[in-house]
C-alpha cells in the first residue's frame, strides 16, 4: 500500500491525484498531496511510475504497515523511485517497453532451463 | 450535475475500451470514455503487462495456434472467432507501431517483436491516441447506472464524478460497457476496479452472459502482496512448510495441488528453475514482478518464500456477456460488449486464455465493439443524444424496501466474498456448488430489499451489486453443467459429458436462470 508522500521531494503537481486508479490521494492543503483512501489503494505502483520526482513509495504489502518507512532508508536503499527506474520512464532512460517482450513460459513437464 | 451528449459512450478505461473509443471515433462519432479511474492506470492491463496472442498470418502456424488449446477449453471455442481474432490483432498492433508509436522491441532479424505489451506504457499509449481523436475522457467517473428511452433501448448511462462530488449523466446513440471482469475485489493486481459493473448494467437491460461457469481462475502472488503475475511461476518448485516438495504442485497444470493444499498448509515456493539468462530476461520483462522480493528483501531464485493464491473471476476466467453477433452486439439495442466484460468462450472456450488471449480478445472485440456502436449511433439520426430518457438501475440505486445503512456495502460484499473466494467452494472440489447459490440468492434478496447508497456509496453499493449478481450467475451456471471441461471441474462428476458440448446462457437480476444456448452444439463442432 501507498505509505509515503515525501514532502521533501514533491513539486504538488497533483499528478498522483489524477493517476490513482482508486482514487487515494487528495490535493491537501499543506502543498503535497496527502493519502486520505489508503484502505483503497491496490498496491498496483502505478502512482510511483507516474511521479515525475520519485516522491511516492508503494509497501508492497497489501495492508498498511504498522508504522510508516522510514524516507531517509528509502532513499539510502535505492527503493524511492525503483519501479519508475525499472521500467525505464524518466528523461534520459530507454523504456522498458522497448527491451524484452514476454517471459518465455517453462515446460513444467521438464523442459531446459536457459 | 454535468450532463453531456454523444454519439457513442464507452464505459471502462482498459485495452477493450480504449480501443472501442479509438475505433469509434475513427469512424466519425463523437465519443465519451468514461472511466471509474484513470484511463491509463485503470484495470488489470495497465498495472501489469501481458502477452499478446500474435501470430503472423502464415496458415500452419495459424493452425497450430488455433489448435493448441482447443482441448484444454472442452472443445467451447469457435475456430472462425479465433481466425478472426487473430487477424484483428495483428492489424491493431500494426497500429500501435505505427500509429501509437508503441517501442516494440526487436530480435535479431531487426523485426520487431510483437507478442508482449508493458502494461504501463501500453495503456498511456492509448490515452495518447485518444487524445488524438478528439474523445472525451472523464477520469474518475464511475457508471452506476444506464438510461433507457422510452422504446427501452439503452440510451446512456449516469454516473457520478468523485473527484468533483457531482453526479453525471452521458446521453448517446450507443453504449460500448468495456469495464473489465469481476474479481470480486480479491486484491490481485489492478483488479479493485473490475467489480463487474458493465455486465451487471447491461443484464439489467437484459442481456444474458455465457461461461459463467469458467470463472473458477486464481493467480499466485507472494503472501500479502497484490502481485499476481505467473509467467515466472512456470519456473518454480513448491514446498511444504517443512521444506519438502508439494508433488504435482505447478504453475500452469498444478494449480489446483497448491489450492487443495492451502486450504489445510502454508505453501511456499522457489523459481530454481530459472538460470543466469533468464533471471535477467525477467527483470526487464516484468519488473513489478520484482518488487515484492526487492522491497521485502528476498531473493525469488535461491529463498522460499510464501505464497497464496487469488481469485481472479472472470477478469481471467472466461465468462461474460454473450454475443448476439460478430459486431458483438449484446442483443440489446445500442449495447455492444467488449473485453473481459464479454464472454471468452468464443476463443478459449472453457479455459482461461491466460494473458496473451485475453489481451488479444480486448483489443479485437473493442475495435468490433467501437465501429458496431459508431455505426448504430449513425443510423439513430442527429437526435440519438437528446433523447427522453429514464434511469433503470435496480439493487443499490432503488431498494424495494426500505433503505438500509449507507455502508451496507461492506456487508454484502463479506457475504459475497465468503462464497466465492475461498478455493475449496470455488473450485467445486468435493464440494457442491448449490449451498453457495442458496447463500448468495440469500444475499442478493436481502440487497435488493435494503442495499442503498448516495454519492461515492452509490457507486460502493452498486459494485457490491454487480458482485453479488456475478457470483450467483457463476453458481447458477455451475450446477447446470453436470460433468467436467475446461477449467469447470466437480468432485461428483469427473468426466467430460460428450452430450454436453455445448454453451451454457445464464442472467437475471432477481431471479437467475441458466439454459443451453440453442445450437451451440452445431455451431462449436469443428
Amino acid at each position: 500500500m501507498i505509505e509515503l508522500v515525501s514532502a521533501d521531494r514533491c513539486v504538488a503537481c497533483d499528478t498522483c491525484v489524477h493517476v490513482c486508479p482508486t482514487d487515494v490521494f487528495d490535493p491537501g492543503t499543506g502543498g503535497a498531496p496527502v493519502i486520505a483512501r489508503q484502505d483503497e489503494c491496490q498496491t498496483c505502483f502505478l502512482c510511483e511510475a507516474y511521479c515525475p520526482v520519485d516522491a511516492l513509495f508503494v509497501a508492497p504489502r497489501t495492508h498498511p504497515l504498522p508504522e510508516h518507512p522510514d524516507e531517509s532508508s528509502l532513499r539510502e536503499s535505492g527503493l524511492l523511485g525503483s519501479y519508475r527506474a525499472a521500467i525505464g520512464w524518466g528523461r534520459g532512460r530507454t523504456p522498458g517497453a522497448a527491451l524484452v517482450p514476454v517471459v518465455p513460459l517453462r515446460d513444467e513437464t521438464g523442459g531446459r532451463t536457459p | 450535475m454535468l450532463d453531456l451528449t454523444a454519439d457513442v459512450l464507452v464505459v471502462g478505461g482498459g485495452p477493450a475500451a480504449t480501443w472501442a473509443a479509438f475505433k469509434a471515433a475513427q469512424a466519425g462519432a463523437d465519443v465519451v470514455l468514461a472511466d471509474k479511474g484513470y484511463c491509463g492506470t485503470s484495470g488489470a492491463t495497465a498495472s501489469a503487462g501481458t502477452g499478446v496472442w500474435y501470430v503472423p498470418p502464415d496458415p500452419d502456424r495459424r493452425d497450430a495456434a488455433m489448435a493448441s488449446r482447443e482441448g484444454l477449453g472442452g472443445y467451447l471455442a469457435d475456430r472462425r472467432w479465433m481466425a478472426r481474432v487473430l487477424d484483428q490483432t495483428s492489424e491493431a498492433m500494426g497500429e500501435l507501431a505505427e500509429l501509437g508509436r508503441y517501442p516494440f522491441p526487436r530480435g535479431d532479424d531487426g523485426r520487431q517483436l510483437r507478442h508482449g505489451l508493458q502494461g504501463p506504457e501500453y495503456l498511456r499509449r492509448m490515452r495518447i491516441l485518444l487524445r488524438r481523436v478528439g474523445v472525451r475522457v472523464l477520469d474518475h467517473s464511475p457508471v452506476t447506472e444506464p438510461v433507457a428511452d422510452a422504446s427501452g433501448a439503452v440510451a446512456g448511462a449516469a454516473g457520478y464524478r468523485r473527484q468533483q462530488d457531482t453526479p453525471y449523466r452521458v446521453r448517446a446513440g450507443a453504449v460500448v460497457p468495456a469495464t473489465g471482469g469481476c474479481a470480486f475485489s480479491s486484491g490481485a493486481l489492478g483488479c479493485d476496479v473490475d467489480t463487474g459493473d458493465g455486465a451487471m448494467m447491461t443484464a439489467e437491460a437484459g442481456a444474458a452472459l455465457s461461461g459463467m461457469q469458467f470463472s473458477n481462475a486464481y493467480a499466485i502472488a507472494p503472501k500479502s502482496t497484490s502481485v499476481t503475475k505467473t509467467a515466472c511461476y512456470s519456473y518454480a518448485t513448491f514446498f511444504h512448510e517443512d521444506g519438502s516438495v508439494l508433488e504435482g504442485a505447478g504453475s500452469q497444470r498444478g494449480r489446483s495441488v497448491i489450492a487443495r493444499a492451502l486450504v489445510s498448509e502454508r505453501v511456499f515456493c522457489r523459481l530454481d528453475h530459472a538460470g543466469e539468462t533468464l533471471r535477467r530476461t525477467m527483470s526487464l520483462a516484468q519488473p513489478n514482478f520484482f518488487l515484492p522480493f526487492d522491497r521485502l528483501g528476498i531473493d525469488p531464485f535461491t529463498q522460499r518464500f510464501e505464497i497464496t493464491l487469488l481469485a481472479e473471476g472472470t477478469v481471467r476466467g472466461t465468462g461474460g456477456l454473450h454475443l448476439a453477433g460478430d459486431d458483438c452486439s449484446t442483443g440489446v439495442p445500442g449495447l455492444y460488449a467488449a473485453g473481459d466484460a464479454a464472454t471468452r468462450e468464443l476463443i478459449c472456450g472453457g479455459f482461461t486464455g491466460g494473458g496473451s488471449h485475453n489481451a488479444a480478445w480486448a483489443m479485437s472485440s473493442g475495435i468490433w465493439a467501437g465501429r458496431a456502436a459508431a455505426a448504430h449511433a449513425r443510423s439513430l439520426g442527429p437526435h440519438a443524444g437528446t433523447r427522453r430518457v429514464h434511469a433503470t438501475g435496480a439493487a443499490g440505486l432503488r431498494p424495494v424496501g426500505k433503505a438500509g445503512r449507507a455502508d451496507g456495502h461492506r456487508e454484502v460484499v463479506d457475504a459475497v466474498q465468503r462464497e466465492v473466494l475461498p478455493y475449496d467452494k470455488n473450485l467445486r472440489d468435493g464440494s457442491r456448488p448449490e449451498p453457495a447459490l442458496a447463500e448468495l440468492d440469500h444475499v442478493g434478496a436481502q440487497a435488493r430489499e435494503s442495499l442503498f447508497g448516495t454519492a461515492r456509496d452509490a457507486v460502493r453499493a452498486r459494485q457490491a451489486a454487480a458482485m453479488v449478481a456475478h457470483a450467483r450467475w457463476m453458481y447458477t451456471a455451475a450446477p447446470a453443467r453436470t460433468e467436467a471441461r475446461g477449467m469447470h471441474t466437480r468432485a461428483d462428476f469427473p468426466r467430460q459429458d460428450p452430450g454436453q458440448h455445448h454453451r451454457l446462457l445464464t442472467g437475471g437480476l432477481d431471479e437467475p436462470w441458466v439454459r443451453p444456448l440453442a445450437g451451440a452444439a452445431e455451431r462449436v463442432a469443428s
